[in-house]
């Protein structure tokens, strides 16, 4: 040793920093300051960049030179931006964390999930307490179903609010479930998850009141990540590489099991003729429908400052290839932001641009079922058929119409693909007025548009096409919304009153416009009178908000915090009469640990108490945007009747209620906030009630009374309740090791309390949750004191073995009357949650998230539809697949109604396990970042299906969750 | 711009522009008969579709619900399917919570609720303002919408018995509307068929498949057959008085050949058909009309194309008792037996039982349907045709009615039986003619054309244990069922929507 490095550490008030790491970068040599911020450490001659930590604190470095001697250098360390004071987008402004009053959780990039994402939502999974994200299906750029405190209505929307940037984005379903955006798998994977800086989660009604007419199920802010002012130009690459395989194949029969079956069944089922259809293959179909899907993701950013103008400019290109062959999502993005600032500062124009085209081949995934289904002692491929050469059941030289259709035709015989062009962007103008700074004036113009072109071609060959002679069609759809957000917001700081007063209030419009043109369906081959084109109608819907808006927020000496909003909004989609609703919101908070007593507290750092109450509105209804006239349809060129020998297009009168109005979601809450031993330790609980009043829910109408038996009309309440619980903790932190770990914890409890004008206890309610088998079974019921959805259905009887008893079933009610159906169980979950940590041991680090659900039942339906010997020999002159199950359960006919089908999918499952190894710099300012990542490594669940997270509790030939392992790596220039 | 909150719909339209002009008055007249065949505003697509609220869109047209109560739930016919709750209507055991049921019920009252909507947005002053040819046209259509409501409202009382009533006076919304009883209900109907039995086109002279005066006479000849089940009082003597209007109306004969009568081209072949439901393969697709029947009845070993459709659904055939109806010699009796067995051991097996070959997708010279698919059927389902009427006119006369007699009626009889027979060998004496034996000829006659259970009823032999047939209560052999079976109980989704209902006895 020729010298050494020695000196103190202190904070901005020359204070000692106590046990602050200090290091030396690129060696292993360190040392832990004393209670005075004092270190020393031994070294030889040379140059040395010291690094110091500290709790708290921002990393610090200074370069030093050691000529045998004893270098002294002395640290100042500024205190790091902690939660508490980082800014959090909320509507309309920004606010300081410590100065919330509402239940907001935000997640910032670092956070994220990590791996082969293609939708902004999957990068909070299992991240933020209250928020359940269950993905609908594994297929390229899927949606997922997305839930804050529960769902808060029947019919109309459960989805909550998306502001991208301060627009409001259309990420709505059509009334038939499918993307409001035609020939996108959903209107979310037009969106790139890479340009994202920060997700924040708005809950409780305070919070969200704000967004009033669209924010009753809670509002997801994302903001993108933009330039830096004065800041030197930056490039990032990024890469991530992906491999997706099915997680497990179904189980079903072998062939030789099956042929087995069949030849006993024939006998049993005098149906000898049955051994004849069997065939010599053994195919496992499953097998020939998936494959590894390869995903690359690669994005380019540019961001920097040129004076006064931060920019940020994006590239991405993603392609991914669904597990179910044929299908796949190709999306190319582009990502510009500027935000320059004027006339001292005064002015700050945000510009905000963002385009996506994505391709999609969307795999038919009605194979999944026929996979499942298909006779295992069949071939893939016939070389005497006709039909494009698959092997397909025949009834009397045609396809049988009746009959499963070959899995693999299914995929390569029909061809189902799209080009979608979105744009989102806005222009935000914030001005501070010259003669009086504290008061500023912000205008927000916006717009969300897209265009989409896609069309189906069913191949001629494709037996389930065959008739017709093949058919074709192209569509087209675009989308136009618009934004514009004006408000003043004026705040002043008055010392001598010790009071903060932040008063604000604003105009927002918006409109939402859709349309489709009509076109025509044809046959390929076969364009004869017989095979006439048939025509789709135009689909072309409007609707606009309009919205005034104030909020006012009051801080006395800053400890008692107060938020008050006021919200008057106007919707289309109500008559003149019903269409204004007033929404009101008042929350109080109280930083406790600012009082005297707690000030000098080692143990407690933070604690804040949060009361919020306030009223949301609803009104997005996706069935119909005029819920309230007296609207004609007329009827297609197929559906008309026969006057002599003329067919006449008929117009029919919708059900309409003209009274219909608001929907209206009142939320308490009640929330700590705690941070302990300098927040090493912090988090938060909250417990909420949420009651939704004047349901908007699609009912069963008196005979006679409307225009059909059903409408849409303000019937019920529902209600939620829960808890929720976050903890944050860093156990363990020194110069070589970090430990940082997070828990959540959510607990809800949805109830109808009321579903009729009337109160009838007779009544079971409303029959829902329909499934595959047979016509028109449902297995899911709405019932006042019960979750919505729960299960509707037999309770089975069982013998002393534990086996099910065909067809015996208990009578639950004791009514006698041959009703036997009973509630049980729903697929809500009752507990949530969510677990991650990350390690970091110097340049290496490990992360992982481990999301649960405990007490969602799931109806298995496609057991309860194929495990039976019923189905096995087709009176439609087909065999079928069947499932081991019905090996154990013996059963003959397909039994939907009984419970031995409801199973509980209660899970826990790795969602995501990542290891990073940072190079730091390889050459002149260059640096590298590689990573490894595995998603839905495993799944431990009693379920017997495939995947046990299904939000619509309903397991029915879903498209299968993936695993995933990638690779990926980031370059910085 | 608040103003802008007053959006109208873009595609559809408001219901002032439907009923501003003549020829939009009438596509929405089509829509009124298109309730009989049809299940939506697209045949096969569903929500938000769909007329009424049903899981499968196939399944909430008319003519199949209507057939199903009144053939699968007599020993005419049976399902194999399982679906849902379907399977008690072949075993006689539903309950007010029966899905079928509620489909049959909602559909019903949608079509009641079109009729009183269409009478509702014409009213005369509005009428009056068209020129004096097209008000004249609209108040023709006018008449036919009530002619439509009578027959729904007589399916209603028929089937439910006491049923909430609604006219073009009640506005659309969300209200209770009041129950009335049967026999008050029969007045109703009664009433407005005599007020527009003579203001409707002569029988016959409409366009073929509209109401007329013919169809106005018929519906009340039914009501007065069966009134006597409705109210008490036996109205046989009127029964008599409009089959006598029909048959000397001189626009009906009977078809030279009754197999003609459920092919393609049976509008062409005859003069018999008084009011059919209409069905085309191409333009009026439908899986709730003939398609369903015809797709319905085939299976087994039995080949689709033969029946001019592209695949057996395999789901219907028919009870031994009916087919041992038919003497061998009867033309009438249309059985496909190969593969099949006459008695039913396993309901859900389409082999058990004769499958029925009545109704075709082709044409009398063998033409195939218009819906080269095969998918889609031609085939119009004669809801109303003269060999009724005779039926109708020799049971009054045997139930003592005045206005007929004896010799007209073995007369009519033995037309139907000479036609059946190829010649007089099949023809009865007047000492064969009993009403059981006009029950038993109405069923080979009539058999699946949706009569069955109104007869049996009439008969006193639908519930009890006078007349058993195969798996009637949910016993092979048959067995006797509660007299509440008489009539199908108001769905309990509608005594919840509607509190001010009362059940129907005993259910």
């Amino acid at each position: 040793q020729d010298g050494s490095i020695s000196g103190q550490v202190v904070d901005e008030t020359n204070q000692p920093v106590a046990f602050a790491s200090v290091t030396i970068k690129g060696g292993t040599r360190g040392a832990s300051a004393d209670d005075n911020g004092r270190f020393k450490i031994p070294v030889s001659n040379g140059t040395y960049t010291v690094v110091v930590n500290a709790v708290g604190f921002l990393q610090t470095s200074q370069n030093v030179t050691v000529k045998g001697n004893d270098a002294a250098v002395h640290f100042a360390l500024k205190r790091a931006t902690t939660d508490l004071t980082e800014a959090v987008v909320i509507g309309y402004g920004t606010a300081k964390k410590k100065d919330l009053t509402g239940s907001v959780t935000a997640i910032n990039a670092k956070d994220f999930q990590k791996g082969a994402i293609s939708t902004p939502d999957q990068l909070i999974s299992g991240k933020v307490a209250g928020v359940q994200i269950s993905p609908d299906g594994g297929a390229p750029g899927g949606a997922s179903t997305i839930r804050i405190r529960g769902g808060s209505s029947l019919n109309a929307s459960n989805d909550p609010l998306f502001v991208i940037d301060g627009v409001p984005v259309d990420n709505s379903k059509k009334s038939d479930g499918t993307s409001s955006i035609s020939g996108s798998p959903n209107p979310l994977s037009l969106i790139n998850p890479n340009d994202i800086e920060s997700i924040n989660v708005l809950k409780d009604a305070s919070a969200t009141a704000i967004y009033g007419n669209r924010a009753s199920n809670g509002v997801i802010i994302i903001t993108t990540k933009k330039g830096k002012k004065g800041g030197p130009l930056r490039v990032n690459f990024n890469t991530v590489n992906s491999v997706a395989v099915k997680v497990k194949n179904l189980d079903v029969l072998t062939a030789d099991q099956f042929r087995k079956v069949v030849k006993d069944q024939a006998a049993i089922q005098n149906k000898p003729y049955a051994v004849d259809s069997l065939g010599k293959a053994n195919t496992n179909w499953q097998d020939e429908i998936y494959h590894p899907a390869f995903t690359t993701d690669n994005n380019l950013s540019f961001s920097g400052g040129v004076k006064n103008l931060p920019y940020r400019l994006s590239l991405g290109y993603l392609h991914q290839d669904g597990i179910l062959k044929t299908g796949y999502l190709e999306r190319g993005s582009a990502a510009l932001n500027i935000s320059p600032t004027f006339f001292d500062n005064h002015l700050r124009v945000d510009l905000n641009l963002k385009g996506v085209v994505n391709g999609n081949r969307f795999a038919n995934s009605g194979a999944v079922g026929d996979a499942i289904r298909f006779d295992p002692t069949k071939p893939v491929y016939d070389s005497k058929s006709p039909y494009g050469g698959y092997y397909e059941w025949q009834d009397g030289g045609v396809p049988n119409t009746q009959s499963t259709r070959n899995p693999v035709a299914d995929l390569y015989l029909k061809n189902d693909k799209a080009t979608v062009y979105r744009s989102i962007g806005n222009l935000q103008l914030d001005y501070k007025f010259h003669f009086l700074p504290d008061l500023r004036a912000n205008l927000n113009l916006g717009y969300d548009i897209s265009k989409s072109n896609g069309s189906v071609r069913e191949d001629p060959t494709w037996a389930a096409a065959y008739t017709t002679g093949g058919r074709y069609h192209e569509y087209e759809q675009r989308t136009r919304n618009k934004l514009l957000d004006f408000y003043l917001n004026y705040v002043k700081e008055i010392k001598s009153i010790k009071s903060r007063i932040d008063v604000m209030g604003g105009y927002s419009y918006q409109d939402f416009l859709r349309g489709a043109p009509g076109f025509w369906t044809t046959s390929i081959t076969k364009n004869n009178p017989g095979n006439p084109p048939t025509y789709t109608k135009p689909d072309s819907t409007q609707h606009t908000l309009v919205s005034f808006y104030g909020r006012l927020n009051y801080t006395y000496n800053n400890k008692y915090l107060l938020t008050a909003t006021i919200r008057r909004d106007g919707s289309s989609r109500f008559s003149p009469d019903t269409r204004w609703g007033n929404f009101p919101s008042i929350a109080l908070a109280w930083r406790i640990s600012e009082e005297d007593f707690l000030k000098s507290s080692k143990t407690i750092s933070n604690l804040k108490l949060r009361l919020g109450y306030g009223t949301t509105g609803q009104q997005d209804i996706t069935a119909s945007d005029y819920p309230y006239l007296a609207s004609y349809s007329i009827s297609t060129g197929t559906t008309r009747y026969l006057f002599g020998d003329s067919a006449y297009y008929m117009y029919r009168g919708a059900p309409y209620d003209q009274n219909i109005k608001w929907e209206t979601t009142t939320t308490s809450n009640i929330g700590l906030d705690f941070g302990l031993l300098k927040d090493r330790i912090s988090g938060s609980i909250d417990v909420y009630y949420k009651k939704t009043n004047n349901l908007i829910s699609d009912i069963p109408v008196a005979a006679g009374s409307n225009l059909s038996n059903h409408v849409l009309t303000n019937v019920g309440n529902i209600e939620n309740k829960g808890v929720e619980f976050v903890v944050n903790a860093i156990p363990v932190t020194n110069k070589d090791f970090q430990w940082n770990l997070g828990f959540n914890f959510t607990y809800n409890e949805s109830k109808i309390t009321k579903l009729s004008t009337v109160d009838d206890p007779s009544s079971p309610g409303v029959i829902v949750g329909g499934i595959s088998g047979g016509t028109g079974n449902k297995i899911q019921i709405h019932s006042v004191d019960y979750a919505p959805y729960t299960f509707w259905v037999y309770k089975q009887v069982y013998d002393q073995t534990g086996k099910p008893i065909e067809g015996v079933y208990a009578d639950v009610n004791h009514k006698g009357n041959g009703n036997l159906f009973y509630h049980y169980k729903s697929p809500a979950p009752k507990y949530m949650l969510g677990f991650n940590s990350q390690f970091s041991y110097k340049d290496w680090n490990l992360s992982f998230v481990l999301r649960s659900n405990i007490g969602n039942y799931v109806y298995n339906n496609v057991k309860s539809n194929r495990a039976a010997y019923s189905v096995v020999i087709d009176a439609n002159k087909y065999l079928g697949n069947t499932i081991p199950d019905v090996l154990f359960t013996g059963f003959n006919n397909t039994q939907f109604y009984s419970d031995y089908y409801v199973e509980n999918a209660s899970f826990l499952r790795m969602d995501n396990l990542q290891v990073g190894y940072n190079f730091g710099k390889i050459g002149k300012n260059v640096s590298l970042r590689l990573s490894a990542i595995a998603q839905n490594l495993f799944v431990i669940t009693k379920y017997t299906g495939i995947d046990p997270e299904i939000y619509s509790g309903i397991d029915n030939n879903i498209y299968p969750k993936t695993r995933i392992f990638s690779l990926g790596a980031s370059v910085d220039f | 711009c608040t103003k802008d909150l007053d959006r109208k719909p873009i595609v559809d339209v408001t219901s002032d522009v439907v009923y501003s002009s003549p020829a939009t008055i009438k596509e929405a007249l089509a829509k009124l008969y298109g309730g009989l065949s049809l299940s939506g505003q697209d045949g096969t697509n569903p929500v938000p579709v769909a007329d009424i609220d049903a899981q499968d869109v196939g399944s909430n047209g008319y003519l199949r619900n209507y057939w199903e109560v009144e053939e699968l739930t007599t020993d005419e016919a049976i399902i194999a399917w399982n679906d849902g709750d379907l399977q008690n209507y072949n075993t006689n055991n539903w309950n007010s919570n029966n899905t079928y049921i509620k489909l049959t019920y909602n559909r019903i009252y949608f079509n009641i609720s079109q009729c009183n909507e269409f009478l509702r947005q014409l009213p005369d002053s509005k009428v009056s303002g068209f020129p004096a040819a097209d008000a004249a046209n609209i108040n023709g259509y006018k008449l036919e919408a009530r002619f439509l409501r009578a027959l729904f409202y007589w399916n209603a009382l028929d089937l439910f018995g006491d049923v909430p009533v609604t006219t073009e006076k009640d506005a659309v919304g969300n209200f209770s509307p009041k129950q009335m009883s049967r026999a008050d209900l029969f007045k109703f109907v009664e009433t407005e068929l005599l007020d527009i039995q003579n203001t409707l086109p002569d029988a016959g002279k409409n366009e073929y498949g509209r109401a007329d005066k013919g169809t106005a006479w018929m519906l009340l000849a039914k009501l007065y057959l069966n009134a006597k089940v409705y109210t008490g009082t036996d109205r046989s003597t009127d029964a008599i008085t409009y089959a006598n209007k029909i048959t000397s109306s001189g626009a009906y004969s009977l078809a030279a050949t009754y197999r003609n009568l459920f092919l393609t081209d049976s509008r062409a072949t005859s003069k018999e058909i008084i009011f059919p439901i209409r069905a085309n393969g191409l333009t009026s697709q439908s899986y709730s009309n003939t398609t369903f029947i015809i797709h319905g009845s085939t299976g087994g070993k039995m080949s689709p194309p033969d029946y001019g459709i592209n695949g057996s659904w395999s789901g219907l055939r028919t009870r031994k008792e009916m087919v041992t109806k038919f003497p061998d010699l009867d033309s009438r009796a249309m059985f496909f037996t190969e593969g099949q067995t006459i008695d039913i051991n396993n309901i859900t097996d389409f082999t058990n039982g004769y499958a029925v070959v009545k109704y075709k997708n082709v044409s009398s010279t063998g033409a195939a349907g218009s819906d080269k698919n095969g998918t889609f059927v031609d085939t119009d389902f004669p809801l109303f045709r003269l060999a009724d009427v005779y039926l109708i006119y020799a049971e009054a006369v045997l139930r003592g009615g005045a206005g007929g007699d004896r010799a007209t009626a073995l007369g009519y009889i033995n037309a139907l039986r000479n036609r059946a027979y190829g010649g007089t060998s099949g023809n009865i004496t007047d000492a064969a003619m009993t009403l059981d034996l006009i029950l038993d000829e109405r069923v080979r006659e009539l058999y699946w054309e949706a009569h069955r259970r109104t007869d049996l009823v009439r008969f006193g032999k639908y519930t009890g244990g006078t007349y058993l047939w195969q798996w009637k209560g949910g016993v092979q052999a048959g067995t006797s069922i509660d007299n509440r079976f008489n009539l199908f109980p108001i769905p309990t989704t509608d005594l919840t929507a509607n509190p001010t209902l009362k059940p129907t006895p005993g259910y």
